[in-house]
């Protein structure tokens, strides 16, 4: 997010995909898409389009990986090769590896995992189709992923991201938003509770709008654990 | 050796002096461990620094080729953060390609620099499209008790500031200085015992609940942030860590006297 031209980004009070400052795009929600997965979930936010499969508690390969006082709990966040314009080479790279780590270490905070001593609880991310704030949707997917396993967890996380577009702090910055916009600050949080598991933040923010941004998410997320609570219901008053 | 296996009984020990208000070097909780900074120790790179933070000791060493530019920034030069945590340094650090701990510190220690725009890379374009300065930011470090990303957020900062393009080497012109005109301190605020404080030495990064780095710069507007530990952070938690980074980045630069 480094200066460039101005592009003009609101007009009249409204983003160029309509929406207001405080509004995330539309978000549906779907809990056990997946056959051999022990919890799946897929998220479409906006044009992103998000799968999570999680897995265990089982054993830990490699062993060394293994607590003997608790359940390690890992993700992994990984690109499609087609799901960004330019062709993603396969694989892990630098930014799926640090990605993959801030999601863990937020799982890790909400599974009780002093319960399963000795074993592994494994989320596997694909991005199917990416349109700026993957990461929050990977961890709304994970969390939800999670919670169809059956992992006892503190609480469900929400992703949510605010930023900054034309001086302006708004919510879910858009693909272009993304692009030309002056901050990100992509947020982990426990709607139940406000606390925050995930922070991250690039670009520029003085101190004020940086409070006005985390108070964006902190109300936008109580909406989206909502509809999350509302898939799990469905996925189990189906059954 | 895994990190996680520092004894109960230590997690205990620590958890009760900072319930006392005490650290396990005597330090206050805002207080950094002595910090000194070498400039330009290395003639082979560019610009290099090296910084003690107590007993944490980390080289950074800048490097410059002529690259070619990315299409999306044919004018613009080519900024690279790569961090080296050699076994010699510690025994939580082993050999093999870099794992997710040394890839998460060099991305944050280059997210303060970049988003501050403290190069400025349109400077360091040669022939627009064709050939760019392609930068190196080289972390290596020496020996680790703790906060490695501040120690390497201020090496950083220290060895840019100093580095000379070495134009006239590649025949491109005369050598000048690398143009940086923001300094970003990333200041990392560790939560330990369920109490925030600064510069965590190992035994207190180890058993910290969770940290949050912040990247100011010199007007102290926050440029960059990485939260990391596996606890939750409330909100007015989160406030306070912003005042201490602030305080911090402060005391920082007066050591630096960089402004």
């Amino acid at each position: 997010m480094i200066d460039m031209e101005e592009r003009i980004m609101i007009e009249n009070g409204t983003r160029l995909d309509g929406r207001r400052f405080d509004e995330v795009r539309p978000i549906k929600i779907e809990v056990g898409v997946l056959r051999n997965a022990v919890g799946s979930a897929y998220v479409e936010w906006g044009k992103n389009k998000v799968i999570a499969a999680a897995f265990g508690p089982r054993e830990v390969h490699p062993r060394h990986q293994q607590s003997p006082i608790k359940a390690i709990v890992r993700c992994n966040y990984n690109m499609a090769a087609f799901s960004v314009p330019d062709r993603k080479r396969p694989g892990p790279d630098r930014r799926s590896s640090e990605i993959s780590k801030v999601i863990s270490d937020a799982l890790t905070g909400q599974v009780f995992v002093e319960r399963f001593p000795r074993t592994a609880v494994d989320v596997f991310v694909e991005v199917l189709e990416a349109s700026a704030g993957t990461r929050c949707v990977a961890l709304t997917a994970s969390s939800l992923a999670l919670a169809d396993a059956g992992i006892p967890m503190r609480g469900l996380l929400v992703g949510c991201a605010a930023g900054k577009i034309n001086g302006e702090v708004v919510l879910d910055l858009g693909k272009e938003e993304d692009n030309y916009g002056e901050a990100d600050l992509p947020v982990g949080i426990e709607p139940m509770t406000g606390e925050i598991s995930l922070m991250q933040m690039d670009g520029h923010f003085t101190r004020e709008e940086f409070d006005k941004a985390l108070g964006l998410i902190t109300e936008a997320s109580k909406g989206i654990h909502e509809m999350m609570i509302e898939a799990l219901k469905r996925r189990y008053s189906e059954v | 050796m895994d990190r996680e296996l520092i004894p109960d009984i230590e997690r205990g020990y620590i958890s009760r002096l900072i319930r006392e208000r005490k650290r396990t070097d005597g330090r206050g909780f805002e207080e950094f461990r002595p910090l000194s900074v070498e400039i330009n120790p290395y003639g082979s790179a560019e610009g290099s620094a090296r910084v003690k933070l107590g007993n944490t000791d980390v080289i950074v060493g800048i490097k410059m080729i002529i690259g070619e530019p990315y299409s999306d920034r044919p004018a613009s030069g080519v900024l690279t953060t790569v961090a080296e945590l050699r076994p010699g340094a510690s025994e939580f650090f082993e050999q093999g390609p870099p794992k997710a701990e040394s890839i998460e510190l060099a991305r944050v220690v280059d997210r303060g620099i970049r988003e501050s725009g403290a190069i400025e890379l349109d400077k360091l374009c040669i022939v627009e499209g064709e050939k760019v300065w392609v930068l190196f930011i080289d972390i290596h470090a020496l020996d680790f008790d703790g906060n490695l990303i501040d120690a390497a957020g201020i090496a950083a900062i220290a060895a840019l500031k100093n580095a000379t393009v070495r134009a006239s080497d590649h025949e491109v012109g005369d050598d000048f200085p690398l143009p940086v005109v923001e300094s970003p301190i990333p200041v990392t605020v560790y939560k330990v015992g369920g109490e925030l404080l600064l510069d965590a030495n190992l035994v207190e990064e180890t058993v910290a609940e969770a940290r949050l780095t912040i990247t100011m710069d010199e007007k102290g507007d926050i440029r960059a942030m990485q939260k990391g530990g596996t606890a939750n952070l409330t909100v007015e938690e989160v406030q306070r860590a912003m005042d201490l980074a602030q305080k911090g980045s402060n005391n920082i630069r007066d050591l630096l006297a960089m402004d």
